[in-house]
Parts: structure tokens; C-alpha cells; sequence
């Protein structure tokens, strides 16, 4: 089944009717999950994604662990159900590498030395996918971290930008994505830079407006954040705090 | 799942309670937690459902796919159900290939699935050497206990509501696929000769024995398995089939009623 590359912008309206410079609709849900330590729902437009995170625990294997401070792990997987074409369990050369940009998306916000010889891991759960799985994971994996209680320097904001009809263009959906000209990965925190991919073709003074538009995107990002944090844990009583320790 | 710990304390404190007839979260021996089925979560699958029982929560994804069949039964289409007991569900899962607890369990809802006659087979024809292959994908999020019974659950709610994507594949107009049973799995834990009835994760824990019986709408059973180092007698096992089937009623009947017109 073949797929015509449409027109993406017709009268300044991309597919979706979005503005050039408009995020698809968020939704954000922090603590989902009993068993995690930290976890959050988040949706992106079509994306729907679950992050839990455990820890600070014990290494396993026990060679991992350093002396100095603690690790963080991050495991990025896609269900089988949230693509098209089913995916194969297991992780792929895909999965391998947006863990590891993931990861150093929000390393530099953990506190690590506060715990060493202990390990921080973040698990990311792609349910449905439509471009931009990597950015909504950092989002909700921030917030995860923050909801188990681990010692950040801010929260971590996400999304993409690129370019299609040599346009720029904010938060890529699929059809974008796929026959765009450009995609680009970006990741902030306290204004500066913790994430930066890029694959296709931009000008200099492209990649210059796109970059300002991710960051500003990502303000507004921060902002939503913020308020899902607030609304759980503004609620919690001590009661259900020490209720919540147990078993874990 | 067997390397969790549990005190000794809580131990006992669970086997005195149920001594007495009652349960750490108040319920009745015959009580299920709370159920609740959202279905169409996820629109890129033809069909999808996510289930809590209780703090249980499961997703799950049915995915439709032309294929050959298998070469002992060239007509009818191919279900394959699989099991992801990702990290994120509890601290004692780990990442890497699936271990006996998420295949045992994948296992047991194709059975379920398969055995019932569910899914009319034959209708999956496409061609010759042509069928729907259906994959049944189910991914764990957060593993309170009893994840056999929630992922049945899912899997069969998945199925009810799952389109065929024939125009996908230009082989027609989208159709529902053709199911001709409500499966139920519920699942009984045996604490010397008390039977408990959708058995927690700390309950899971304890208990010496759990049995799992899949039964149809007719009442009839279409899969069991037994799970622990329990010995029950006869008596109990046959104890444990009835109660069961009566639940697995009850369920069908509170949760899939619009399907069993």
C-alpha cells in the first residue's frame, strides 16, 4: 500500500489544520502506576506513551555500579499494537539508539552523586505512535522522575521541528514525518540544550528559525508540565505518602 | 514473579485473616476487584482494550496481517498471542527475552482463545495459501497479581471489537472479525482448603496453588492450568471448577453484555 505525498500546507493550514508554529493537543497524567516509583501518562497529538521510573535501587549486574554516584538507565520500547505493521518484540538498532539520546537528554538533571552505587532506571512504553515518540518519552520521563521523588534540577521539556513544502513546521505528525524534508529532535531544560538530533536538509538560517521555534515550543511544554505535577502532588496527604512506601 | 519477597509477619497476618473469612483488602473470598474495560485505545490496532483489575493494568492489541498458513491447516487463519512483561510493571521484571511466567501466561489466553472456538478460524481465509494472521499482543504496565485473568480479559474485549482490515489490503470493506464465544478465564488460589477468588499480588504470593479455568458461555471449559507446589484433592479441584464457572458467568454477563445478544 503506497502512500501519495500530499500537499502540507494549504492557505498557512498544515494536514491536521495546525499553524506553522502549533503544537498538537497534550494531555499529561502523572502517577498512573502502583508497582513504579514514579510513573506518567502522556499523549502527544496521536502518541501515547507511558514512563515509570524505579529507584534509586540496588545494581544488577552488580559490575554496573560506581563508587561516586548513581546510573541512570532508560529503556525505550514500542508495543507490538503501536505501529501500522505490527513491530517485533525486543529491541531493535532504533530502540538502542533513542534510549541512549533519551537517557543523556536527562542525565545532566539527576542529581546522581546523591546516590551512589544505586541505580535510577526509567522505563518508556510507546502504546500508539505517530512521530515524535522520543520527545513526548522525554517529557513524561521527566515527569516520572520527578513523581518518584528523585533530587532533579528541573524538569526536561521535548519536541520536533522541521521542515515540509520548505516550510518550517512544529511537532511533526506522521505524514510529515515521512515525506518531510526535515526533522529535527530537540530537548531544554533551564534554557539550555540537553537533546539534539537532526536528519534531512536545512539551511543555515533554517535550522536557526527552527531551533528558536522548538525552544519556544518547549516553554509552553514546561508550563503543562508543571501544572500535571502540581495537580497530583498537591493533593497527596501524608497518610497515602507512607501507604505508598511499602512493597517497594 | 517467585523472587519477590514477602515478611514472614504478613504472612501469617494473611493466613489468620483468611482463618477468620476475610481478606487484607476487605473483599469476599468470592469477590473480584474492580474491573474496568476501556476498548478502541489505541487506533492504530484493529482492535484494543485496557484492562484494570484492581491496581492490575494491562493493554492490550490486536493486529490483523495477511499470511500463510500453517501447512497442517491450510484453511484457517493463524492466532498468535504473545506476552510482555515489561520492566516498567514491577520492580522483580527485567528486560531481555520473555521468561516462563510471561510465556506460561500468553500460553494460557491462547488457549482460552483457541479452544473455545472464539474465532470462527475458517472464516479467515483469504485465498489459497493466503490467510489473516491475527496477532495478539498483550503488554503488561502494572503488576499487582493475577495477570492470567486481566489479560483474558483484554484479549477477549480486544477481539470483540476488532475490525478486519480488508480495505487495507483492497480485499473488501472493514468487517468485525467473526467471534462465536465470551471465553472468561477466572482464576482460584488455594490457602490450605480456603478458595479465594482473584487472588492479589501478595495473595498470589502465598497461596500454595491457583488454578486457572477458562470457560464459554455454555459453561463448558475450554482451558485450565494449575500454577504452585500445592497438592489439592480432588474435591478441591472439582470445588474450584464450579466456583469459577459460576464467576466467569457473572463477568460475561456484567461486562460483555451487549455482545451476548
Amino acid at each position: 500500500m503506497k502512500k501519495e505525498k500530499p500537499d502540507f500546507i494549504v492557505d498557512g493550514k498544515r494536514l491536521d489544520g495546525r499553524r506553522p508554529d502549533e503544537l498538537r493537543p497534550i494531555k499529561i497524567e502523572v502517577g498512573v502506576l502502583k508497582r513504579a516509583d514514579g510513573s506518567c501518562y502522556l499523549e502527544m497529538g496521536d502518541n501515547k506513551i507511558i514512563a515509570a521510573v524505579y529507584g534509586p535501587r540496588e545494581v544488577h549486574p552488580r559490575h554496573d555500579q560506581e563508587a561516586t554516584h548513581a546510573i541512570v538507565r532508560y529503556r525505550y520500547n514500542m508495543a507490538p499494537f503501536s505501529v501500522e505493521d505490527r513491530k517485533r518484540p525486543g529491541p531493535d538498532r532504533r530502540s538502542v539508539e533513542l534510549s541512549k539520546v533519551s537517557r543523556q537528554a536527562l542525565e545532566p538533571l539527576v542529581m546522581k552523586e546523591y546516590y551512589p552505587r544505586s541505580a535510577i532506571d526509567i522505563f518508556m512504553e510507546v502504546l500508539q505512535a505517530d512521530a515524535g515518540t522520543r520527545t513526548a518519552g522525554i517529557n513524561a520521563a521527566s515527569l516520572a522522575l520527578a513523581d518518584a521523588g528523585i533530587p532533579i534540577k528541573g524538569l526536561v521539556s521535548a519536541c520536533s521541528v522541521g521542515k515540509v513544502d520548505d516550510t518550517v513546521v512544529l511537532d511533526l505528525m506522521k505524514d510529515e514525518d515521512n515525506f518531510g524534508q526535515a526533522d529535527m529532535p530537540v530537548a531544554v531544560s533551564r534554557g539550555k540544550i540537553t537533546l539534539l538530533q537532526m536528519d534531512g536538509h536545512l539551511t543555515q538560517d533554517e535550522f536557526h528559525r527552527a531551533l528558536e521555534m522548538a525552544i519556544s515550543a518547549c516553554k509552553d511544554i514546561y508550563e503543562l508540565q508543571r501544572k500535571a505535577l502540581l495537580e497530583k502532588h498537591s493533593k497527596i496527604s501524608f497518610a497515602e505518602d507512607s501507604a505508598k512506601e511499602e512493597g517497594t | 514473579m517467585s523472587s519477590e519477597i514477602i515478611a514472614e509477619i504478613k504472612k501469617d497476618y494473611m493466613y489468620n485473616l483468611i482463618k477468620k473469612g476475610e481478606r487484607v483488602d476487605g473483599r469476599a473470598f468470592n469477590d473480584y476487584r474492580k474491573i474496568v474495560i476501556e476498548t478502541g485505545t489505541i487506533r492504530k490496532a484493529e482492535g484494543s482494550a485496557r484492562v484494570w483489575l484492581g491496581d492490575t493494568q494491562v493493554q492490550v492489541g490486536v493486529k490483523m496481517q495477511p499470511g500463510e498458513p500453517y501447512p497442517d491447516t491450510p484453511d484457517t487463519g493463524v492466532i498468535i498471542t504473545s506476552v510482555e512483561l515489561v520492566p516498567m510493571a514491577s520492580p522483580s521484571f527485567e528486560p531481555g527475552p520473555p521468561r516462563e511466567d510471561s510465556i506460561e501466561i500468553a500460553r494460557v489466553v491462547d488457549r482460552g482463545v483457541r479452544e473455545s472456538g472464539a474465532i470462527d478460524l475458517e472464516k479467515l481465509l483469504i485465498a489459497e495459501d493466503k490467510v489473516w494472521m491475527l496477532f495478539i499482543d498483550i503488554h503488561v504496565l502494572d503488576h499487582d497479581g493475577n495477570l492470567v485473568d486481566a489479560a483474558s480479559l483484554g484479549a477477549i474485549a480486544a477481539l470483540l471489537t476488532a475490525k478486519v482490515p480488508n480495505k487495507r489490503y483492497e480485499l473488501g470493506e472493514d468487517a468485525a472479525l467473526p467471534i462465536r464465544d465470551i471465553p472468561i478465564a477466572v482464576t482460584a488460589a488455594d490457602f490450605e482448603g480456603q478458595i479465594l477468588l482473584d487472588p492479589e499480588l501478595d495473595e498470589e504470593r502465598i497461596a500454595s496453588t491457583r488454578l486457572t479455568v477458562i470457560s464459554g458461555k455454555d459453561g463448558s471449559i475450554a482451558g485450565m492450568q494449575k500454577s504452585g507446589i500445592g497438592t489439592p484433592t480432588q474435591e478441591k479441584i472439582e470445588e474450584m471448577v464450579d466456583i469459577a464457572i459460576k464467576k466467569a458467568k457473572e463477568i460475561r454477563e456484567t461486562h460483555f453484555a451487549e455482545f451476548l445478544k
